[in-house]
């Protein structure tokens, strides 16, 4: 194999495997570390510089950082990532002084932003700073999109939700609520604006269109809409007895509503088998706990109506197979009616833009989307951007922030005549973080403790009132616990091959047995050749320069490295050392690296 | 040294021996020795080589005297006995010890110090009782210690750290086993695991005293230009004269040699060693003919290696004390010490 280049970012930055999985890629380790030292206000402002809105992702991201956490594959669970975020923005002080601000002389250039969801304020939260005028058009009375309407108080108190979306609004947005625009062709056609941008979400709910839903339509209810009446507080009750359809996290959402509003007997129907249900395991768990019935293989067939009253509904009991092509179909084995009040339909969303007129060269492709550049997020009318769910369906909010974070450097670069595909690449700086002899200036010490569990409300407490926040967060002494399992994998062990003597130090000490100085060959034969084989093919292997004395190389695998520095603490020459990398990961108004950081 | 313990973090993809255990179980506590000392680089030989024997932990009994090797059999197998020695006694202990109990598997850590200095007649001697035990000697050419005085190993011309030029010749413990009649006697380097972890193998199978002499850099004091026991004038001047593949019972033979290359030697328990000589005029079991060759190799400035020497281990000090094949231990007191009566018929056979 080729000798390893670690000058490439990317290179290290997938050893960071949080970092990598975040779309926004959020430096964890980092912001985990300062937590550690107490400094939570510093953690908070790392946080937003990559995420925008940390209060509220604390509580609510999907987390793809944790099941990527290097954690796992020593142990069972991931390092509470989202959760140790929320401490930091809990703890924080004010931070008001250390926001972005509007310069007093604004660049003349104007940009509507159609929704007031993450996309869009993340756009707004980049371009503002830069003199840009950012134009928001609400179609409802307050700003935040699906992550007000569809997320409930108990999950996300509106408190945090609107501290951070008006740190991005108080910058000086022109927001304009209670404005739905109806003709993107009308937009375009004022020339008010230097470019648009999309972030109008998924907000049509999917129906169920099966035998008497128009006939019991006032007691059933479309999940999203539901659940943005309830935050409106245009609904406040529901039927004793209440079905949830659907197994996403809308529906976790609906289902815990519901017990909130007074529902005693709530069902969440799932078609098919727990492997397969959408809803992240720990909203599962919480809808549980709070005794939420989830009935499995049940497929609906039919709303039962007798003289215009929900009765309930009829539903086939099914098994799943799969057939020859690998797919999953199911056989009924029986059929059931199970009686209720009220039924929340949580099957999905659909994206929806009668408002774009199909004729002003915005191109529409498959299933009726626009048709938006994956990298520069451009539709086929220059100048028109669409990110968040609206670019390619529901996704969660950090993907919408990273949306937004991409289309704001296309904005920039067409405002200022620059083709939107100018990026600049990723960059990264490297720093020793060698303190002495055996001392480093991170916490190199592996801590075998398991996953801190979360602290709840009392049950009976947070069922009584629908603005009572489940979780608790983390106390002084949860976190100080919790930080110490990240293994800072964001230390990189970086090798020197010309100053290593070949003592075998560093391969006798490695707990995780994932060093060997070995003769070169092809990457198969490396990984087998390696101390104990390297089968994760997800996961590079480094391979050094020749070694000065017998002209073998060393090989790492990178995946199960613990990033302890014994290799380096071992190592007699400092061939190894344990290096910080740092990525930097440009965002709108940025056109050159600082000298000391290293560009791709 | 470092301030941490070794993460309990495992690879899970750690293989396991025959008793399901990992490498890492038989691990000891952190080294305190200095960072790229060779001497960690043979510990982790024989970790590897117990692993591969599926040696169980309660079954060794450690050995050691003074000096920066006799630390070390501090850093594996931690469920193991263990005695640390005065300087240069071990080989005593480690006698006493088997005649005691000798169902242990006995190995003595050593350095040049302790067995060429201090300790040569100990050395001397636990050769000549043929105490079977494995005796692994860590040769560096210097006092680590004391701060890099040459030790009774160093070469002539060999330079200190400070550029002061050896004069005095060398012991070479090779030599030594070689004349005093031991019957397992071996050259390796701490920084050549390929080689060093099947003589480890095979001289912890050999019934009787096996010696293993192990270059092992000293890489604060004898690692520089000049120095004859470097990771870098090891590597450049070590003559490997016979491979050794060490076989275990039941294991099939994967390697394959030409034909009359390879002599095939059966140990006491079934396993056996092959040899393979690399060198066509060397003969691995003609003590003479093997104390001759090595001799024109050192000769040449070269430093020969492999399992050098083996023979049958002929009698041992158990044979020669005609004791019994239980362990003393596990006698009973009235079976031990019979009485003075009994000890009157014995002494008669004097009178």
């Amino acid at each position: 194999m080729q000798p390893t280049d670690t000058r490439d970012p990317q290179y290290y930055h997938k050893v960071v495997d949080c970092q990598w999985a975040c779309p926004a890629h959020t430096n964890v380790p980092e912001y985990i570390r300062l937590i550690a030292e107490g400094r939570y206000t510093e953690s908070y402002m790392l946080n937003r510089e990559s995420n925008v809105f940390p209060g509220i992702l604390g509580r609510t991201c999907d987390r793809p950082c944790e099941p990527a956490c290097r954690r796992v594959r020593v142990e069972d669970d991931p390092v509470a990532i989202c959760r140790l975020k929320r401490v930091a923005a809990d703890l924080r002080d004010d931070v008001q002084h250390l926001l972005p601000t509007a310069p007093p002389v604004k660049n003349g250039k104007k940009v509507a932003l159609v929704g007031s969801g993450p996309a869009s304020l993340t756009v707004a939260n980049d371009l503002v700073p830069l003199g840009y005028e950012c134009t928001i058009f609400e179609a409802l009375p307050k700003a935040g999109g699906l992550m007000r309407t569809n997320i409930p108080a108990f999950r996300l108190p509106v408190r945090v939700l609107e501290e951070e979306i008006d740190y991005v609004l108080d910058m000086g947005v022109d927001i304009r609520y209670d404005h739905r625009i109806d003709s993107m062709k009308e937009l375009l056609d004022s020339e008010e604006f230097d470019a648009v941008f999309v972030g109008t979400g998924a907000p049509k709910g999917k129906e169920l269109n099966i035998p008497g839903r128009a006939e019991a339509a006032d007691n059933i209810h479309i999940g999203i809409e539901w659940l943005e009446a309830i935050h409106f507080g245009h609904i406040d009750s529901v039927g004793e007895r209440v079905l949830v359809i659907g197994v996403g996290n809308t529906a976790m959402d609906c289902c815990r509503s519901a017990k909130r509003l007074g529902g005693k007997d709530i069902k969440v129907m799932a078609r098919k088998t727990r492997p397969y249900f959408k809803a992240s395991p720990w909203e599962l768990e919480d809808a549980e706990d709070e005794q939420v019935e989830i009935l499995v293989n049940h497929s609906p067939q039919a709303f039962v109506v007798e003289d215009g009253r929900l009765l309930g509904m009829i539903f086939d009991l099914v098994e799943w197979h799969e057939n020859e092509k690998g797919r999953l179909v199911s056989t009924k084995l029986d059929e059931t009616f199970i009686h209720c009040d009220d039924v929340v339909l949580a099957i999905g969303q659909d994206n929806a833009f009668p408002w774009i007129e199909r004729d002003i060269g915005i191109e529409f492709g498959e299933w009726d989307m626009p048709v938006v550049d994956r990298a520069t997020f451009m539709t086929t009318r220059e100048g028109v951007f669409v990110g968040g769910d609206a670019a390619w369906g529901p996704e969660n909010i950090i993907w919408a922030v990273e949306h937004g974070h991409q289309a704001a450097i296309s904005i920039h670069n067409h405002c200022n005549d620059i083709p939107v595909t100018d990026r600049l690449p990723y960059g990264m700086t490297l720093v020793s973080t060698k303190m002495g002899i055996h001392e480093w200036r991170y916490s190199n010490d592996y801590n075998p403790a398991n996953r801190t569990p979360m602290r709840y409300e009392e049950l009976e407490r947070r069922l009584a009132d629908i603005q009572v926040e489940a979780e608790l967060g983390y106390d002084i002494p949860q976190t100080a616990r919790e930080v110490e399992r990240c293994l800072n994998c964001d230390i990189q062990t970086d090798f020197t091959a010309k100053l290593c003597i070949e003592c075998d130090a560093c391969i006798d000490i490695c707990p995780v047995h994932c060093l060997t100085i070995t003769e070169n060959g092809t990457e198969e034969e490396l990984r087998d050749r390696l101390m104990a084989p390297a089968d994760n093919l997800e996961q590079a292997i480094f391979v050094s320069e020749d070694l000065p004395q017998t002209r073998r190389v060393m090989v790492k695998d990178e995946d199960v490295c613990v990033h302890c520095g014994l290799c380096a603490e071992r190592c007699p020459t400092a061939a190894w050392d344990m290096m910080q990398f740092d990525l930097i990961n440009p965002h709108a108004g940025q056109h050159t690296w600082s000298p000391a950081a290293t560009s791709a | 040294m470092s301030y941490i313990t070794k993460p309990v973090a495992r690879h899970k993809g750690d293989r396991t021996n025959g008793l399901g255990l990992t490498t890492r179980d038989y691990e000891g506590s952190m080294s305190t020795l200095c960072a790229g000392c060779g001497h960690d680089s043979v510990t982790a030989a024989l970790i590897q080589a117990f692993w591969e024997l599926d040696v169980e932990p309660h079954r060794v009994a450690k050995l050691s005297g003074i000096g920066c090797s006799s630390k070390t059999p501090t850093y594996f197998i931690k469920e193991a006995h263990g005695f640390n020695s005065v300087h240069g006694r071990m080989p005593s202990i480690a006698a006493g010890a088997n005649a005691a109990n000798r169902d242990l598997l006995y190995v003595g850590i050593s350095g040049d110090g302790d067995s060429l200095s201090i300790g040569l007649g100990q050395f001397c001697h636990a050769i000549r009782r043929n105490v079977n035990m494995l005796y692994v000697l860590e040769n560096n050419g210097v006092y680590g210690l004391t701060k890099g005085q040459f030790s009774a190993s160093a070469d002539i011309g060999s330079k200190s750290k400070k550029g002061e030029v050896n004069r005095q010749g060398p012991i070479d413990p090779v030599s030594v086993a070689l004349t005093l009649g031991a019957t397992f006697v071996a050259r390796s380097f701490s920084g050549d695991k390929q080689q060093l972890v099947p003589i480890l193998e095979a001289g912890l199978e050999h019934d009787g005293f096996a010696f293993v002499d192990v270059i092992s850099p000293c890489v604060t004091f004898n690692d520089h230009v000049g120095s004859t026991k470097s990771y870098a004038y090891t590597r450049t001047h070590m003559h490997e004269v016979v491979q050794t593949d060490f076989v275990p019972i039941r294991s099939e033979i994967r390697t394959e040699y030409a034909e009359g290359t390879v002599r095939e030697v059966k140990m006491h328990d079934g396993s056996s060693v092959r040899l393979r000589k690399v060198d066509d005029d060397y003969d691995p079991t003609d003590r003479h003919a093997a104390i001759e060759y090595l001799g024109s190799v050192a000769d040449q400035g070269e430093i020969a290696t492999g399992l050098l020497y083996l023979a049958e281990a002929g009698e041992d000090l158990h044979r020669f004390s005609a004791t019994v094949d239980q362990p003393l231990v596990s006698l009973g007191y009235e079976e031990l010490c019979p009485g003075s009566e009994v000890l009157r018929e014995v002494q008669k056979e004097w009178w």
